[in-house]
């Protein structure tokens, strides 16, 4: 397997970067290029030309800052798995992209490269629409930036426009004592999930959960909240009976894809089995 | 392409198309051959190399991509007749049955092992989950990288080179 011809450049700037881009409309951007390269391998894309943004300065940089969290596009696995801030600047973010893949892959793979894929299945993309996080883009006509709960269109279709590159995700500040978890189930680690669950509440003076967010990932064609089981969690003290109504509100809400990885029915079996997992963990 | 890197103490200019992985670009072009290629797009492990130290899939790394990087592939971890601490584990615990996966085994255990002698059992095994391995089951493999652990921490020992 052979990856098919194709021309490649390495901009120095990202206004370099996106003119290469608008001058070819059969061109692909490259970051880590372990999504890409198997892409190529299997001739699923054979663009005339690859950009890659390697040399594009400032893209990797983690900033945590009071107003939010922010990644740079280029920011890899890894770099999130050995920074000591975002485990408690972002420990839901943390917990997922410990779940991302394997450890060679890791060193390459890129936050920017999993938002522009957009994986049905893929933790990144989940996490952002879960926290409410912005997409920050760079095209043509300038920045925009976009709620990850617009960005993801479909399986492996976003709103990005082909001269445009993903710079940043931002990702809102994250309040100390907010209750949250994740957790997925794939059949071998370090593969896609087959499903995964991100959570997470806040508390109000009362003992009251507020604020719910849950997302889901590997059941639709994007990543996506559960909001019947968040309106079940906010206002409730959470005890056994909360998370299993909310469970099962989430289970029957979900129209899952069926695939040769699993059928729906299991999908959903899997979505409510994680999801009291994840509520009773983010509770205690 | 012209692209200039440094493999295994010696540095290398070679001329590739674009599409050319790095894999490729080792074995055909610079004839180093120890790195293997099983499934060509990232899944087995088997072309492991380390890239500015640290262990990465050749086989989903273009060759123009490491213009001026320095590589290390499973050759420039040997040491001629005499064995590495980790090839002589490797060869006390039968970590190596047929022979296909070791280069990409020993690559990633070196590059875990130099930034973290002191991975448990557990991290040995997550991280030696994305290589393959039809032959031994594992346990051999996982055994020979903790001996190996040893040599590692006291640096002097675990020079390769």
């Amino acid at each position: 397997m052979k990856f098919p011809p194709f021309e490649y450049a390495c901009p120095a700037s990202l206004a370099d970067a996106v003119t290469r881009l608008s001058e070819d409309d059969d061109a692909m951007v490259l970051a880590g290029g372990q999504s890409l390269m198997p892409i190529l391998a299997f001739r699923l894309a054979a663009p005339r030309l690859l950009v890659d943004l390697k040399n594009v300065p400032g893209l990797d940089a983690i900033k945590i800052s009071a107003e939010d969290v922010r990644l740079g596009a280029r920011v890899r696995w890894c770099d999130i798995e050995k920074h000591l801030g975002l485990s408690v600047a972002q420990p839901l973010l943390a917990e997922a992209i410990s779940h991302v893949a394997h450890y060679q892959i890791r060193n390459r793979g890129t936050v920017g490269g999993s938002i522009a894929l957009a994986d049905p299945a893929a933790e990144m993309p989940g996490v952002a629409v879960t926290c409410d996080a912005e997409i920050a883009l760079t095209g043509k006509s300038g920045e925009r930036v976009v709620p990850a709960a617009e960005f993801f269109l479909g399986a492996m279709e976003t709103c990005l426009e082909p001269d445009e590159i993903i710079t940043e995700v931002r990702l809102p500040p994250w309040p100390s004592d907010r209750r949250w978890a994740f957790k997925e189930f794939a059949r071998r680690r370090g593969d896609f999930a087959l499903v995964g669950v991100a959570v997470f509440y806040d508390v109000d003076a009362n003992g009251c959960a507020a604020n719910a967010h849950i997302g889901v990932i590997g059941v639709s064609d994007r990543p996506c909240r559960l909001g019947s089981a968040e309106q079940i969690i906010n206002g409730a003290v959470l005890d056994a009976t909360v998370i299993e109504a909310a469970a099962e509100a989430a289970s029957n809400e979900i129209e899952p894809m069926e695939d040769h990885h699993a059928p729906a029915d299991y999908r959903c079996a899997l979505v409510k089995t994680l999801l009291e997992r994840a509520l009773t963990r983010a509770m205690a | 392409m012209l692209v200039k890197f440094n493999v295994n103490g010696d540095t290398v200019e070679v001329d590739v198309d674009p599409r050319v992985s790095l894999a490729d670009c080792l074995r055909d072009v610079l004839h180093l051959t120890g790195t293997h290629l099983g499934c060509e797009h990232g899944v087995c492990g088997a072309c492991t190399v380390i890239i500015d130290e640290e262990a990465v899939r050749s086989c989903l790394t273009l060759a123009v991509q490491v213009d001026g990087a320095t590589i290390v592939t499973v050759e420039g971890l040997s040491n001629n007749d005499a064995l590495t601490p980790l090839q002589a584990a490797f060869r006390k615990h039968h970590a190596l049955q047929c022979g296909f996966c070791t280069p990409g085994m020993i690559t990633t255990a070196h590059a875990l092992l130099t930034e973290e002698p002191d991975a448990d059992a557990e991290r040995v095994r997550d991280v030696l989950s994305g290589n393959i391995c039809r032959c031994t089951g594992y346990v051999p493999i996982v055994e020979a990288v903790l001996e190996a652990r040893a040599a590692y921490a006291n640096p002097d020992k675990a020079d390769a080179s």
